[in-house]
């Protein structure tokens, strides 16, 4: 398997996500720029310039024609996929973290960072079918509880929220009324900082990755806890194979404490786990920088993960890959 | 975050009980004072310890036999005790007081006098028994606490109760184990466990888990029958046929190490204290215990700079072991090494062997043989060369020398002797004619043959670096790595030549190896070249009967090697010098990997050692030759575990599919239902994979440009 590698990026990668089609991705990065690529072949389609900080988080709608980020600048924008116009600025008064489309496109989930005396919250915005419509308004805003949250998502049939950060646990919340539903297990859930979310293709459960070094699966309506998957390094990125039952942790040890001594120290993989046996199957080297972003193509075929380093790295399976047996 | 919850949580159970917060005036609550709020800890252990220490009173001492003085003389007499007692440690403000007889106004002929450690207060102590004031007055002194014991002191004698003889448990259980398995000690993070290595099964498998077992760090006695920890109030050593019970406590306040005897009768204890006066040396105090009554055999004290001779570094100054004790299980000798002496102790009397030490001018190093009462020791070239340098052997306890070596223009010397005492190696670091740099020989001395042969191996570059040196056990092999180049060379040398017996012989040479430490199987034969530290772990596994490499592979920045004590395997272990990887990995003797286990803040692995085998050399030999035959019934019963090893295993993934299956057809029924309200949200649209693509051809005409030529018609 021989990756593409996609240098456009000068900082840190931060996120990446995939068209619903699996043709175009799309890759966030501590630079300003959102970049969106083609996913078959590396090559870059174009920018997104108007954020003046790093972008933390973006997802695409379904018919690919909407795109929104959150950036460290203090908004998340709309764009227009295909010609890069800046749509509309939803402001905030503290950094956009995450941001997420809900079933329908109709609804967007945005998280802030708590900042100065702000505690972090969640926004529900109401997202226009025509951008001459769009308003600034929230229809619902949660305050978060104490720490950042690094990654909200909608629940199945968007009557719920999923949220997750540096508190290590999980809450749901009810998207109408903001009411807390649901906390994960003290004692089972993670022991440090939840650093990424992953949902599956149907959305009935999610996969979370901490800085514990674990990952974890959850059932995204009743919050228990199915599956653990254990490894050597704090986890960065977690994503789940649409095709195959597999889980990829990607992750590495903290870039401030990545020492001059040797490359394999920090073990930067993409590691794979069986998703059912929670027994590790392999591992993908390459980045020289910890793995802060993962995203698989909705085809199952593809996957690419996005490193401290600046690079993407873009993988197609080898034939042999659909049929590991363990 | 923590906050939040923790005032929910008290909601949460204010509701249960059905107590209305809002009625209660937290002030008015009053815990019980002290940290724990009167909740005694779970942790008795360390309770009960802090009561026998702690009275509180350690630092007063008593100085009785003073002159009983009117109160004229009182100031002066004051002052004068003062003068004394002040140049052995501080004394406490208003610490010194005199008590005087309210009806003669005269002095009471004692005093109490407060210092600021129980350190100083022992040592005030010792220093002033039987100090003369003058003729008449010769001070009696003794510790405030003993005064206590002193009192309880019944006036009438009573036997002691005859108690009834309970026979102990049986410390070698262990060995007894069916399947022949060894154990180990791990320390991580606060905790310490006791684990089988069950390599059958490729995990570890649990004995005894403890939080807290000790203070600094866990040591096994030489034979492996005992654990001892340590702890601020002294070791503690522990045991038992199925478990870990406490056998045996040795009070030693501060003790920072230890050392057992070979035979595990002895355990001596070490520790150093900061003295009151910055400028002089350390206070060491050691005391030697007998294990199984756990009483003090002998106690030595004396300054730091008393213990350190010879050797170079060790802790603060004092190499440790102090006291080296003469090979063999009967732990009859024990010696230590003082300026121009070498002091040999026995252990029926605990006194120095003829009633004086050995006299030794310059004395700079000494080992004892593994096995038997032989000394070897090391004296430095003295009188500007003009005295060689010596290397001699002494037989205890008859002091008489058997052998002696005088060597020249030494710079260094190192002593190495094979396990079984049959053979000693002397690293010797001589200067060349220049004295700028020094090259490297070996002196073999034959031990157990007659008049001690002694024969000289040099390497074959003189100027090598020797790295690292080991002798195989109970065997005639040594191993050396030498060379200056980051990639030194290893070189093993046998004792034996194939017709001479007597003459010593290389075997190979390994070129270029990533090694900096050499550790033999104890079973002999097979040897780890392993590469810690600077080479990040590189392990080579050597057969060296066979000359050959059996496995190179690696254990990422790898501090520590440790063979089990039978040669069986071998545990590699990142201890917590790195921040990252912590954890053990062990693998088998041929250097196969078995299992790893990560464990974040790791300090310590140790294998439980093992007494030596009571078969004699002839039945080791006859089962070594007829090992098929007891192969066959192990062989069978391997196969059985490996057989339900397997079975179980696919049982366990049968589950694990069974469950996850229904998960994901309960998720796949609640989907569907929702099938609809899904459509709805996207506004009817087919949702998900549930529309099946359908290829359209749409055709976009697109006008690209339009121009207009007229076009000229000729007619004709």
């Amino acid at each position: 398997m021989r990756p593409i590698l996609m240098k456009g990026h000068e900082r840190p990668l931060t996120f990446l996500k995939y068209n619903r089609d699996g043709d175009l991705l799309f890759s966030c990065a501590k630079d300003h720029n959102p970049t969106v690529w083609f996913a078959d072949n590396g090559e870059r389609l174009g920018t997104y310039r108007g954020h003046n900080g790093a972008v933390w988080c973006c997802d695409v709608s379904r018919d690919s024609g909407r795109l929104i980020t959150g950036s460290a600048d203090q908004t998340a924008k709309l764009w227009n996929v295909q010609t890069g116009q800046q749509l509309f600025t939803f402001n905030f008064d503290s950094p956009a973290r995450s941001v997420d489309f809900s079933v329908g496109d109709k609804l967007a989930v945005i998280t802030t960072d708590p900042f100065m005396e702000l505690s972090s919250a969640i926004h529900v915005k109401r997202i226009a079918k025509d951008p001459s419509d769009q308003t600034a308004e929230s229809l619902l805003v949660i305050k978060g509880p104490q720490g950042r949250i690094n990654r909200a998502i909608w629940g199945p049939l968007n009557k719920t929220i999923i949220s997750a950060g540096e508190d290590a646990v999980i809450r749901i919340w009810d998207s109408e009324t903001g009411k807390l539903l649901k906390e994960s297990d003290k004692e089972l859930g993670h022991k440090k900082t939840i650093t990424s979310l992953a949902k599956s293709a149907d959305g009935s459960h999610f996969c979370t990755g901490s800085l514990d070094k674990s990952a974890k699966i959850w059932d995204s309506r009743t919050l228990s806890l199915v599956k653990t998957y254990v490894t050597e390094r704090p986890v960065n990125a977690v994503t789940m194979s649409p095709l195959l039952d597999h889980v990829v942790l990607g992750g590495g040890q903290d870039a401030s404490a990545v020492t001059t001594t040797d490359h394999r120290a920090g073990k930067f993989e993409a590691k794979f786990f069986d998703k059912i046996l929670q027994e590790e199957i392999g591992g993908v080297k390459g980045h020289f920088g910890p793995i802060n972003a993962l995203a698989f193509n909705p085809d199952g075929k593809s996957f690419s993960s996005g490193g401290e380093d600046g690079y993407v790295r873009l993988h197609h399976f080898d034939p042999d890959y659909f049929n590991i047996k363990i | 975050m923590a906050d939040v919850m923790l005032m929910k949580e008290i909601e949460d159970k204010a509701l249960l009980l059905g107590i209305d917060l809002s009625s209660i005036d937290l002030d008015s609550i009053h815990l019980p004072p002290g940290d724990n709020c009167g909740i005694p800890s779970d942790d008795d252990v360390d309770q009960e310890e802090n009561l026998e220490f702690d009275s509180g009173f350690g630092n007063i001492i008593v100085v009785d036999n003073l002159p009983v003085v009117p109160k004229e003389k009182f100031e002066k007499l004051v002052t004068v005790v003062r003068k004394i007692y002040s140049q052995i440690g501080a004394i406490k403000e208003d610490g010194l007081w005199m008590p005087v007889d309210p009806a003669t106004e005269k002095s009471l002929g004692y005093c109490f006098i407060e210092y600021n450690t129980p350190q100083e207060a022992e040592l005030a102590k010792e220093k002033t028994q039987g100090y003369k004031l003058d003729r008449s007055h010769i001070f009696s002194v003794s510790m405030f606490d003993d005064f206590d014991r002193f009192m309880k002191v019944p006036d009438e004698w009573a036997p002691p109760p005859n108690k009834e003889y309970a026979p102990g448990e049986n410390l070698q259980q262990w060995l007894t184990d069916a399947k022949a398995r060894d154990q180990f000690v791990i320390r991580a993070g606060s905790d310490t466990e006791v684990l089988w290595n069950d390599a059958k099964l490729l995990k570890p498998d649990p004995v005894y888990k403890r939080a807290f077992w000790t203070e600094s760090f866990v040591q096994w006695s030489p034979l492996g029958t005992y654990l001892a920890t340590v702890h601020r109030q002294g070791a503690a050593v522990w045991g038992g046929a199925t478990t870990f019970n406490r056998l045996m406590r040795y009070a030693h306040p501060q003790v920072k190490l230890i050392d057992f005897s070979p035979g595990e009768k002895y355990l001596v204890t070490y520790s150093s204290h900061e003295p009151s006066n910055p400028r002089d040396a350390n206070r060491v105090v050691i005391n030697i215990f007998d294990v199984r009554t756990g009483k003090v055999m002998r106690d030595f004290k004396g300054s730091a700079d008393d213990f350190a001779i010879g050797g170079t570094g060790g802790v603060t100054g004092v190499s440790w072991p102090v006291f080296k004790w003469s090979g063999g299980r009967d732990d009859k000798y024990f010696a230590r090494m003082g300026k121009n002496v070498l002091s040999v102790y026995e252990t029926e009397t605990f006194s120095l062997v003829d009633k004086k030490s050995l006299k030794v001018e310059n004395i700079m190093d000494f080992s004892w043989s593994p096995t038997d009462p032989i000394i070897s020791l090391f004296v430095p070239e003295t009188g500007g060369g003009n005295q060689p340098a010596r290397v001699s052997l002494v037989q205890i306890p008859s002091k008489e020398e058997l052998r002696q070596k005088l060597l020249f223009n030494v710079s260094d010397c190192k002593m190495y002797w094979q396990s079984n005492g049959e053979y000693l190696a002397v690293n010797v670091d001589r200067y060349t004619k220049t004295k700028k740099s020094t090259f490297t020989g070996f002196e073999l001395f034959r031990i157990k043959e007659r008049d001690i042969p002694i024969e000289v191996l040099e390497l074959e570059n003189k100027n090598d670096k020797i790295i690292a040196f080991a002798w195989e056990p109970k065997g005639h092999r040594f191993a050396v790595i030498h060379g200056d180049n980051p990639k030194p060379d290893i070189s093993i040398y046998s004792m034996r030549t194939a017709q001479n017996t007597g003459r010593v012989s290389k075997l190979t040479t390994l070129k270029g190896k990533q090694a900096n430490a050499l550790f033999w199987s104890p079973a002999g034969r097979f040897i780890v070249l392993a590469g810690l530290k600077g080479f990040n772990g590189l392990l080579e596994f050597y057969n060296v009967d066979e000359l050959e490499t059996m496995a190179n592979t690696e254990h990422f920045y790898a501090t520590d090697v440790e063979w089990d004590p039978t040669g069986r395997y071998v545990a590699t272990a990142v201890t917590s010098v790195h921040e990252m990887e912590n954890g053990f990995n062990i693998w088998s003797f041929n250097g196969k990997h078995l299992y790893r286990i990560l464990k974040d803040h790791f300090f310590q692995f140790l294998w439980r050692p093992r007494p030596a085998s009571f078969l004699t050399a002839e039945k080791e030999e006859e089962i070594a030759k007829n090992l098929k035959k007891y192969s066959k019934k192990y062989e069978a019963e391997d196969q059985d575990v490996s057989l339900l090893l397997s079975e179980q295993e696919r049982e366990k993934r049968r589950v694990l599919k069974e469950d996850w299956d229904k998960w994901a057809n309960e998720w796949k029924l609640l989907h569907e239902e929702e099938k609809l309200e899904r459509e709805n949200l996207r506004d009817g649209e087919a949702s998900d994979e549930e529309e099946e693509y359908e290829a359209k051809d749409i055709e976009v005409e697109e006008v690209v440009d339009v121009t207009k030529e007229i076009l000229q018609v000729e007619e004709y």
